[in-house]
């Protein structure tokens, strides 16, 4: 997702200042099981940093650790400027506050590669601010002035006198200096941490199996519930026979939610088998008549309408009407689920005088206001315990499974915790919305493009999460990537039928530039096929004023071998495409075995997200994002039948596992220009570079994922 | 419902549960060991991967009964402080994203390497079958070799 409300960062500092002062009282989440201590005495500038007498330095993560590395990336910002001891950095995550909104979105939340484009000033700013006082503190002091001391590692040093203090010693007389306005920060040359390989924090804690998970909380008397939902999208509770599983040992109480029935009971295994067992009437509602024919049958019927206009340069549909030839093609994708490792869940404690909530999730502020509406309490009395994520992908930015823990400790009167099975999982997502592209474009006599028109017909994840976003039928967010199309092309039409199918949509990794990624990159390559010319050259030579663009195509390409020779057998596809603020090129090298199936050998990968906060995290996230898209382009499918999605579980909704990964390779452009995120922004290109390696290989032209056989 | 005595991580324990729980729902909801995780149901990921009487085994669909009378080693049992070879070149490599298939594939790559010591890549391709959604399997990769050499 996108950026919304901007707030300045000038005013989010000052927000997260204020507010933070009355953060220290507040509840301890362990992190990798050890649990914070309240010390009677600590340096807590802002909302973020916490020094204590023993010289531990707690850094508030405000951000939901879903693999990306926020627990070390977030702290490494703060501690850079802060001149801190890295060694005496300790991690707690922080609890639902307006001091932690994520300024790119009004909101607490974490999502849209975000999360270091937001905090990478206020961030710095904060641990600047500490620094100076804490460096005043120092100076006070020994009666010396300020500019005769400076910090470094953790401590203040008097050069002249060669006297130091470290910061654990000076945290009641810094607490008392006021806070400095504007401190400069550090130029990047003179980074010691960021820009390093700094091993995660989180990674001790997940290799022993201590890392908390939602999944993994306790509480006293905690009960866990299993949850029938209805099996088509948007169905009731007609009526249910609790009977059969109330007989389940084990189970405890039976009750209705709004979702579904819930049995809840002493564990996982007897509320599963009790849910099993319940006999439910649905009313299934309208969607019982849609299927995945349907679906295809409604895009193609709504591409031959005139769509929202996007984007309208010059006067493509003229160049059209007057070409002797037009290159004409259309792709569609499907719906696709995000299958996080950790299944949904979470657990609530609704009592008359307080609501917890322990989740795992991308949205605190909207846990919080569910916590109201349904405890009945203040937001003040709803506290969030944000735990470590198995995996988000968007998915966690939902509330489903939070509310059903909400709805259902409240009516059995019991903190419970709610877990989804695998098969609920896949079968209740919001998921990546499938999706259809109509292009039109005409070549002139040398091959260049003089006019290129794309509709992207698919539904509305705004219209769904925030409808105020969709403003005269155009989502802006559903066409990204289409809009950006960053080829120079003099006559540009880009349109958009929004169109729901009754099956929920919502934000996956990348999101809508998955799929106008894929269909922007395999069209400008049937484009250089029909110019009979070079696809890496052909973009290339249409990228003059799109220099990022431009420096990761060519860095791909050459780290990759482009135009030498290959194994026989093998073929090199190439895509570039900007996502989030970053770009990326990748470039596939692909074979295809005799029963059709292919097979991903190497990827090259080209990155410019701007200044590098940690690159071996923006190595791991690319590799990380090829493998998801790749899964996706090979086999990512959710078909619908009768209202109902057909897929449940990893043996029909597969997985790349060890033996299907491919070489991939890392390439980070050097850069002091704009910052991107580097969480989503790998994805969008794979699946293009690999369907453009296949036509290289065999002519076969993949308009339709996933991929599957090529045949 | 009769006790059945099994031993987990050195201990020996006696859990009152229906006989078809599955190992894995008895380590983490009567046991408290929840390093074991829950990604599948069915066999499929590896996220509950444990040792029983040292080999890898998937728990999920694992009757407890069946383990009457054996030795099973989850996560927390692996070693202690982190020790074991395959979790330092964890730690070295920095191989976990979100980590929570981690406990699996640890317990996998610590399971073929104390059957063979030095494997190569087709060892790892048809013995590393979990599933990891970050995608991290290029480090696990590096991480097996790694603890290899150790």
């Amino acid at each position: 997702m996108g950026a919304r409300s901007e707030v300045s960062r000038r005013e989010f500092l000052q927000t997260a200042t204020v507010a933070g002062a009355g953060l220290v009282i507040g509840f301890h989440l362990p992190v990798g099981g050890r649990r914070g201590m309240a010390y009677p005495s600590t340096f807590a500038p802002n909302a973020w940093l916490r020094i204590n007498p023993d010289e531990s330095v707690l850094v508030m993560v405000d951000r939901s650790e879903m693999g990306q590395g926020v627990t070390t990336s977030l702290p490494m910002l703060l501690a850079e400027e802060l001149e801190a001891d890295w060694s005496k950095i300790k991690i707690e995550f922080a609890p639902a506050d307006k001091a932690y909104i994520n300024p790119m979105f009004g909101m607490q939340g974490t999502g849209g590669s975000t999360s270091i484009r937001a905090a990478y000033t206020p961030l710095r700013k904060a641990g600047a601010a500490a620094r100076e006082m804490l460096v005043t503190a120092a100076a006070q002091t020994w009666g010396v002035d300020k500019s005769e001391c400076h910090a470094e590692k953790g401590a203040v040093v008097h050069a002249s006198s060669k006297r130091r203090l470290t910061y654990g010693k000076l945290v009641g007389k810094a607490s008392t200096v006021p806070l400095p306005q504007d401190v400069p920060l550090k130029e990047p040359k003179d980074w010691k941490i960021l820009g390093t390989r700094v091993n995660r924090l989180d990674t001790p804690p997940k290799v022993n199996g201590e890392a908390g998970f939602g999944i993994d909380v306790k509480a006293p008397g905690l009960l866990v519930a299993v949850i029938a939902r209805s099996p088509v999208f948007g169905g009731k509770v007609k009526s249910f026979d609790a009977a059969k599983a109330k007989a389940v040992p084990g189970v405890r109480q039976v009750v209705q939610i709004s979702t579904g029935v819930a049995v809840v009971g002493d564990g996982y295994w007897p509320a599963k088998k009790g849910r099993d067992a319940l006999d439910i009437t649905w009313d299934e509602g309208s969607t019982a008549s849609v299927s995945s024919a349907s679906i295809s049958q409604l895009f193609a019927k709504n591409a031959e309408q005139t769509g929202a206009v996007a984007r309208h340069d010059g006067d493509a549909q003229g160049a059209l009407l007057g070409a002797a030839s037009k290159i004409e093609a259309v792709y569609e994708l499907p719906f696709l689920a995000h299958a996080t490792m950790e299944p949904m869940n979470c657990t609530a404690h609704v009592r008359a005088d307080g609501v917890d909530i322990w989740a795992p999730t991308q949205f605190q502020t909207g846990a919080q206001g569910l916590g109201v509406g349904i405890g009945g309490v203040p937001p003040e009395k709803v506290k969030v315990h944000t735990t470590y994520l198995g995996g988000g992908f968007g998915r966690r930015f939902e509330l489903d499974f939070i509310k059903e823990a909400l709805e259902t400790s409240k009516a059995a009167g019991a903190p419970v915790k709610v877990i989804w099975p695998r098969e609920d999982d896949i079968r209740n997502a919001q998921y990546r919305p499938a999706n259809y592209h109509r292009f039109q474009a005409v070549l002139d006599a040398s091959g260049q493009p003089v006019a290129w028109t794309q509709r992207i017909v698919a539904p509305s994840i705004m219209a769904r999460v925030f409808p105020d976003n969709v403003k005269n039928g155009l989502d802006g967010e559903a066409v990204e990537g289409g809009v950006g199309m960053p080829y120079a092309i003099p006559n540009v039409h880009v349109d958009y039928l929004l169109t729901d199918t009754g099956i929920p949509v919502g934000f996956w990794r990348s999101v809508n530039n998955s799929f106008n990624g894929f269909a922007v990159e395999t069209f400008i390559d049937e484009l250089a096929a029909a110019a009979k010319k070079d696809p890496y050259e052909y973009r290339r030579d249409l990228l003059g004023k799109a220099p990022r663009h431009l420096g990761v195509l060519n860095l791909a390409a050459s780290k990759a071998g482009w135009g030498t020779p290959l194994p026989a057998g093998r073929a090199r596809g190439i895509a570039v495409f900007k996502s989030f603020d970053t770009h990326v090129a990748e470039v596939a090298e692909v074979s295809v075995d005799s029963d059709g199936v292919p097979h991903v050998h190497r990827v090259v990968c080209a990155v410019d997200c701007g200044p590098v906060v940690n690159p071996s995290i923006v190595e791991a996230q690319m590799q990380s994002a090829i493998v998801y898209g790749l899964t996706a382009a090979l086999w990512g499918e959710i078909t619908i039948d009768r209202g109902q999605v057909q897929q449940s579980n990893f043996h029909n909704y597969r997985m790349l596992r060890m033996a299907e990964m491919p070489v991939v390779e890392v390439h980070i452009i050097p850069s002091t220009d704009s910052q991107g995120g580097v969480g989503e922004p790998g994805t969008p290109p794979i699946a293009p570079a690999v369907c453009n390696a296949i036509f290289a290989l065999n002519g076969k032209r993949i308009r339709k994922l996933p991929i599957g056989k090529v045949v | 419902m009769s006790p059945i005595s099994f031993t987990v991580n050195g201990k020996r324990e006696t859990v009152n549960v229906t006989p078809d729980t599955p190992l894995l729902w008895v380590l983490r909801d009567t046991l408290g060991l929840t390093g074991t995780k829950f990604g599948c149901g069915i066999a499929q990921c590896g996220a509950c991967t444990v040792h029983l009487d040292g080999v890898a085994t998937r728990t999920c669909v694992l009757p407890v009964a069946a383990v009457a009378g054996k030795k099973v080693t989850t996560i927390e049992g692996l070693s202690k402080n982190r020790s074991h070879a395959v979790q330092k070149a964890w730690i070295e490599e920095d191989v976990p994203q979100c980590g929570y298939c981690q406990s699996g594939q640890i317990m996998a790559a610590a399971a073929l390497l104390a059957k063979t010591p030095h494997p190569t890549d087709a060892d790892i391709d048809a013995t590393m079958t979990n599933i990891c959604r970050c995608g991290t399997y290029q480090r696990i990769r590096a991480a097996i070799h790694r603890a290899a050499g150790a």
